[in-house]
């Protein structure tokens, strides 16, 4: 029986080296006793010095040096066995560090999670108090006292350097004392809790602590299971919290009950002034181009760039197509391939002048596919609809026309929310939350129909809406 | 008389309280062991402490004034109400910022600001604070600047070479709420500042024709927040919201906040006890969208009204609804349906895969692994273990719904 004794400060380390030395000189888990800051002990049984083994005699997984090296801070005095014993099956079986399923590495997996936790609780509860004097370099002093589950200061002080570096520190713990000092950090023996003098920050904190809680939503569950009550006793603004919680319901209803106030005379006096004519800056056509112009800097595989509408910014009808096309996608207009074309014809026989009406599209880029060079055009889906909504509604918050004139399916659901029975509906003005609405079909039908005598019939229909719509805009 | 800052601390950190996010987390490294500054960030953020609410404290959350302009009826702070006011000083927030830093209360500074005299004074003013942190203070902790709708660009790029995040929030879930409870605020220039916000920081991460790195731009990202319960949205529309966010803005987070009641509430908005269940079900929802690959559709597809089921969570909703998949192999399924299994997270998963390739799967191993079982057996199969027909069996929600209550009736 071999017994191995490591020490207090350097526990991992040093139990790295005994593993490997026990390990090279093939001792089973069974004949090691593991001793861990007693002296006394080892004298008990006689000790056999733990062989020592060259660096690179022993390869592990490398997953399990990190194991270790958590697993050894724990508190549970069997720890070192417990790994040892686990890496002795693992020099055989290497691909064991991996199975998530067995037991022995499910136990020390739970180890090391604890150590990690308790680490991290470390860092975040630790609470510095000023001792005032600042040292001879400059450098203010702080002081702090920390009780932490599993041996975690000597692993998590590098935290603290890395943090609080322009400071000297010192971190008391019932084991181990960390200090920082002029930039030096040592390990010490821990003492008993030392006599720290009150600091005028606590109290500051404690009102921050106090006014950041919302007592409509009490949840103390969610709070003692991060913050469990074992560290209440070090933090100084836990000492509210018995009030928070007893007060909390009676505050909430309070609010709860309390009648609506009539706001202050200055309010009205703001309210109006901010309310004045060009005091809110809404978006200008400027700002509508310059946000296309950023958007388009970017391209979307299988979709074009944004093409805004154009005409007159006073406009009172606006016309809605469904979204540009190959040509009005290369030459950033809307409006001006075959069907803009189309729609340019009838409309000036129909009587209605194109020039003053604002033209756009309810979906501001083009959807297409790849056939070879071809790009050939998609129908927007939904959500392309819904993810365009935005700028058709820029535009006719800018232009405020009379009436819309939407035209095909895809206008018709932007602006009235449904696509269906455009034939039944067409040539009647509907209500909008946008205004009111005149549906039509779009001129891309007709260029599609393939029989000249139902093409001249369409058209036809469509000059009588694009005639009533003159009417109606006149 | 003038205020102290003990009152000040009191007022502004009460007003910042309705603000969700207190993230510190997703920055780039730094740390201070040149001995010249102070502070650190290293990837996790650390909440210093938890408020009886159950949030987690990590940053020192404050409003520079809560003096304001605007008129939202869900905000204490709006212009109409009759909440005390008041006003830090730069040098005060900097110095609060330190002193808590130093004393490991706070990871750092999260600010806020009611609007006051116009957009740009102040984000001029927060910009300012957040510079003297940096450049004078040499203060290396985390800062997130909320930005002011309306400020200049300009103001928005210096923000975002001091700023860790940046954020702005839409505030409600549809445009028409925004214009019916915030008149002031326009919902198009808030996706503006997002939008721009986007392309600085893309615009950060090219380099120039020398292969030199232009300074980090917001390396946390940014991120928002909507109020739920205040307008008639449903989960569905809410959702579809912060997907069209995740994916048109590159955001972060999107925060959910029950609406709450506020002291001195406006007459527009009734006072509710707030939806907190809802919240922490649109957060699950929020989660499976962003990391196990649900989509909106799917998530809000079991019910008609389009509402997320409170009693039981999203994931476990949508296996109930769709029994034809399950039960599932964990042997041998692939990594898209395991995350679909009620009761296994993505860690689960990883483990499962890394495990599976070694030797057959046990029903203990699964425990092991971290699977909540009780939630997972119906709907898995393994070598030693079969669900039988409860897959099918009529009361498998009521397994998992809790009981009924009785409602009182008083």
């Amino acid at each position: 029986m071999r017994t191995v004794a490591l020490p207090r400060i350097g526990t991992a380390a040093a139990w790295r080296t005994a593993a490997r030395g026990l390990l090279a000189a093939q001792v089973p888990p069974e004949a090691v006793l593991w001793a861990w800051d007693s002296p006394a002990q080892i004298d008990l049984f006689g000790a056999e010095p733990a062989p020592v083994a060259p660096r690179g005699d022993v390869t592990v997984p490398k997953a399990f040096v990190a194991l270790a090296e958590n697993v050894c801070w724990h508190s549970d005095p069997e720890r070192f066995a417990r790994l040892y014993a686990f890496l002795w099956r693992l020099r055989r079986q290497p691909q064991l560090m991996v199975d998530r399923g067995d037991a022995q590495l499910a136990t020390l997996r739970g180890m090391e999670k604890n150590v990690r936790r308790c680490a991290h609780k470390m860092t975040a509860f630790v609470r510095f108090r000023d001792l005032g004097e600042a040292g001879a370099d400059g450098r203010r002093r702080f002081a702090a006292w920390f009780e932490p589950t599993h041996h975690t200061l000597e692993p998590t002080a590098p935290f603290f350097t890395r943090r609080f570096a322009d400071m000297d520190w010192a971190i008391h713990t019932p084991d181990v004392t960390a200090r920082f000092e002029g930039g030096q950090l040592s390990l010490h023996e821990g003492s008993p809790r030392p006599d720290l003098p009150e600091d005028g920050a606590d109290e500051l904190w404690g009102t921050y602590f106090r006014n950041i809680f919302n007592p409509a939503r009490l949840k103390v569950k969610a709070m003692t299971s991060e913050m469990p009550r074992k560290y209440w006793k070090n933090l100084p603004e836990a000492r509210h919290i018995p009030d928070l919680i007893a007060n909390a319901e009676a505050r909430a209803r309070e609010m709860a009950e309390a009648a609506p106030t009539l706001p202050p005379v200055r309010a009205e006096r703001i309210l109006e002034r901010l309310h004045a004519p060009g005091v809110l800056r809404g978006m200008t056509f400027d700002d509508l181009r310059k946000r296309a112009e950023a958007e388009n800097r970017e391209t979307q595989p299988g979709y074009g760039r944004i093409v805004l509408g154009e005409g007159p910014a006073d406009a009172r009808l606006m016309v809605v197509g469904e979204q540009p096309g190959d040509v009005e996608d290369r030459e950033g207009r809307p409006f001006v391939g075959p069907a803009g074309q189309m729609f340019d014809t009838v409309a000036a026989e129909a009587g209605l002048e194109r020039g003053a009406a604002y033209v756009t599209n309810a979906v501001k880029r083009f959807k297409f596919t790849l056939r070879g060079k071809r790009r050939i055009h998609q129908s927007p889906t939904s959500g392309d609809i819904e993810h365009a909504r935005w700028w058709i509604a820029q535009e006719l918050d800018l232009v405020q026309p009379k009436l819309i004139l939407a035209m095909g399916g895809t206008a018709a659901e932007t602006l009235t929310g449904s696509r269906k029975g455009i034939l039944k509906r067409r040539g009647a003005v509907e209500e909008t939350e946008y205004g009111p609405v005149f549906l039509t079909v779009h001129p891309s039908y007709l260029l599609r129909l393939p029989d000249a005598a139902a093409k001249a019939a369409e058209t036809a229909r469509f000059r009588d809406d694009l005639a009533s719509v003159a009417k109606l805009v006149a | 008389m003038p205020r102290t800052l003990q009152d000040k601390l009191a007022i502004l950190s009460d007003a910042a309280r309705y603000d969700a996010s207190c993230a510190s987390s997703g920055t780039s490294r730094r740390d201070s062991r040149d001995g010249k500054g102070l502070g650190s960030t290293e990837g996790s953020g650390i909440c210093h402490a938890y408020a009886p609410d159950g949030r987690c404290i990590s940053l020192l959350k404050i409003l520079m004034t809560n003096f304001c302009i605007f008129d939202c009826a869900y905000c204490v702070n709006r212009v109409s109400s009759n909440t005390p006011r008041a006003r830090f000083s730069p040098e005060e927030v900097v110095h609060l910022t330190t002193e808590f830093y130093r004393r490991n209360y706070i990871e750092g500074l999260f600010l806020s600001s009611g609007i006051i005299q116009t957009p740009d004074k102040t984000m001029e003013d927060m910009v300012r604070i957040a510079r003297t942190l940096r450049l004078e203070e040499n203060f290396r902790g985390y800062i997130h600047l909320k930005t002011i709708p309306d400020a200049s660009p300009e103001l928005i790029a210096e923000a975002g070479l001091y700023a860790d995040r940046l954020s702005i929030n839409v505030e409600l879930p549809t445009d028409a709420a925004v214009k019916a409870y915030a008149p002031e605020k326009s919902p198009g220039q808030i996706r503006g500042a997002m939008a721009d916000v986007k392309a600085q920081r893309r615009a950060s991460k090219d380099r120039s024709h020398t292969g030199k790195r232009p300074a980090k731009f917001a390396p946390a990202g940014q991120s928002t927040q909507m109020i739920i319960g205040a307008d008639g949205s449903n989960d569905a529309t809410i959702l579809g919201q912060s997907s069209g966010l995740y994916g048109a803005y590159g955001l972060r987070r999107v925060y959910y906040s029950a609406f709450s009641p506020i002291p001195d509430s406006s007459a527009k908005l009734p006072l509710v006890t707030p939806p907190l269940q809802r919240e922490h079900r649109l957060y699950q929802a929020d989660w499976l969208m962003r990391f196990y690959g649900f989509g909106v559709d799917e998530i809000t597809g079991s019910r008609a009204d389009g509402n997320l089921d409170l009693e039981i969570d999203p994931k476990l909703a949508w296996a109930l609804a769709h029994r034809e998949e399950f039960p599932l192999d964990v042997q041998r399924a692939d990594k898209a349906m395991l995350l679909r299994v009620p009761g296994f997270g993505t860690k689960t998963v990883d483990r499962i895969l890394a495990t599976r390739r070694h030797r057959d799967l046990r029903y203990d191993d699964l425990r092991r692994m971290g699977a909540a079982l009780k939630k997972a057996r119906p709907f898995i199969t393994l070598r030693d273990w079969s669900p039988g027909g409860t897959i099918d069996s009529a009361d498998l929600r009521t397994r998992f719904a809790p009981p009924p209550e009785q409602l009182s009736l008083f």
